[in-house]
């Protein structure tokens, strides 16, 4: 199951890379968000470490959006999905490997805008870098599992762009707000408590158990 | 006959909400430290359990649906979701009259409060879902689906406010406490009031759940007229 998945996902991360739709489009969002938040928030007030970690998050939420849509509606042009379905891939690898794909380019995303925030919000991660990239990683996790699960939900819909979002973001707001609170910790200096991280984990894993348990009902008719 | 219980069970509901309204404002004495606003209290814990209850049935009703594929669970889990939507509101709105008066604002971010708001609004999005899915059976399949992620995230939810600094305030029922914190003629007067939203959760449901069913058929109908035609 694991070499399917990972079929799956070189499949998924080959023809992404190939034609660049959700890649460009998601950096030049985040981008463009970054620009936008720094007129809502001033980036050189005294407060600015505090919340300058919450907006990251919401930017970095706004590209998974962006790119778990794309992770099913991609298979429908000359009814690829179908194939995918007679293929000999079990479903729940077909699933994993379209999650770990998505995980793999929105990681590519939020470390490539990364530095950006960086320099617009005046912030160092080099405190602590290692809890901020076990947050990127967990939490980058939590979105495109659940993301990835929901695009396959709402693959058949006409406003699936819109129904993502708003099925989606109330379900990720408990390992958003994990993340944002780890990220504080992270750029203030002061360490937020561990038990954030456990809500992280413990996301992650009843998450991914029931994605996986579920694609099978989700994938076959 | 169901017809007539329906009625009987409606007249039972109203009857009971009523001698619980004459007992919470007319007998019932005021609260000592906060007056006479805490009788929303009667309604807000009874509206919040009514619709957790409601949230767990409709995991469990779409669970049902997916293990056995019987239509019965769909409209179900579709009917009971709708109905503890409101209760929900219940809460949420008694909540906020209350805050004002005792805190001085209408709403806080305090994390029970948020988490009460996003169940609401992840079970309003299962409602979108089913609207947007027009073929029956994949609707039927997606939505459990979605009210099983439901259940799950309306507990991390729940459970991430313990571990936030919260200002709501603590539990007060006795099986939580030990005792002590409420007068048991109040604890009394919640109990009653919590059976009689029940039941009319159970009236709701139960017309809720018929209509479901009446329209599945009227769509089957329709497409069985379509295929001769």
């Amino acid at each position: 199951m694991i070499a399917a998945a990972w079929q799956i996902a070189r499949k998924d991360l080959r023809q992404e890379l190939r034609s660049k739709e959700s890649l460009n489009a998601a950096l030049s969002l985040t981008v463009v968000l970054l620009i936008l938040f720094s007129f809502a928030f001033d980036p050189a007030a005294e407060d600015s470490k505090q919340w300058s970690g919450g907006l990251l998050w919401l930017v970095y939420s706004f590209a998974g959006a962006l790119i778990v849509n794309r992770s099913f509606a991609r298979e429908l042009m000359n009814d690829c999905l179908e194939a995918l379905r007679a293929s000999p891939v079990p479903s729940s690898a077909l699933f994993l490997g379209k999650a770990v794909a998505c995980f793999l380019i929105l990681m590519g995303v939020e470390l490539t805008a990364l530095p950006a925030f960086c320099i617009f919000y005046d912030v160092s991660l080099l405190g602590a870098p290692w809890t901020f990239i076990a947050t990127l990683a967990l939490t980058t996790w939590a979105v495109t599992v659940l993301g990835t699960m929901f695009s396959a939900l709402t693959v058949n819909l006409h406003m699936r762009e819109l129904m993502l979002p708003v099925l989606v973001y109330p379900m990720l707001i408990p390992p958003l707000v994990a993340a944002i609170e780890l990220t504080r910790g992270v750029i203030t200096g002061e360490p937020a408590s561990e038990i954030w991280f456990r809500l992280l984990i413990g996301f992650d894993i009843i998450f991914t158990a029931l994605a996986v348990a579920l694609a099978e009902v989700v994938l076959t008719d | 006959m169901r017809e007539k219980l329906l009625y009987g069970l409606g007249l039972a509901a109203i009857l009971y909400l009523v001698r619980n309204l004459y007992v919470i404002f007319l007998v019932l004495p005021d609260e000592l430290a906060q007056g006479a606003i805490y009788r929303v209290f009667y309604f807000h814990l009874p509206g919040y359990f009514t619709a957790a209850l409601c949230y767990l049935l409709a995991g469990i009703f779409s669970a049902m649906y997916l293990i056995t594929r019987k239509w019965k669970w769909d409209s179900l889990a579709a009917a009971i979701t709708e109905v503890g939507l409101p209760f929900a509101a219940m809460n949420l709105i008694t909540g906020m009259i209350w805050g004002r008066i005792i805190w001085g604002i209408w709403w806080t971010w305090d994390p029970r409060l948020t988490s009460a708001l996003i169940s609401a609004l992840i079970y309003a999005g299962y409602l979108m879902l089913r609207q947007a899915i027009p073929d029956p059976t994949e609707r039927a399949k997606n939505s459990a689906v979605m009210a099983i992620f439901a259940f799950a995230s309306v507990i991390f939810t729940y459970k991430s406010n313990e571990w936030f600094r919260t200002q709501h305030p603590g539990p007060v029922l006795s099986i939580r406490t030990g005792g002590g914190t409420i007068d048991p003629q109040m604890e009394w007067m919640l109990a009653h009031n919590l059976f009689a939203l029940l039941l009319l959760a159970g009236l709701l449901l139960a017309i809720r759940w018929r209509q479901e069913e009446r329209q599945r058929e009227i769509e089957s109908l329709r497409r069985e007229a379509l295929s001769f035609s």
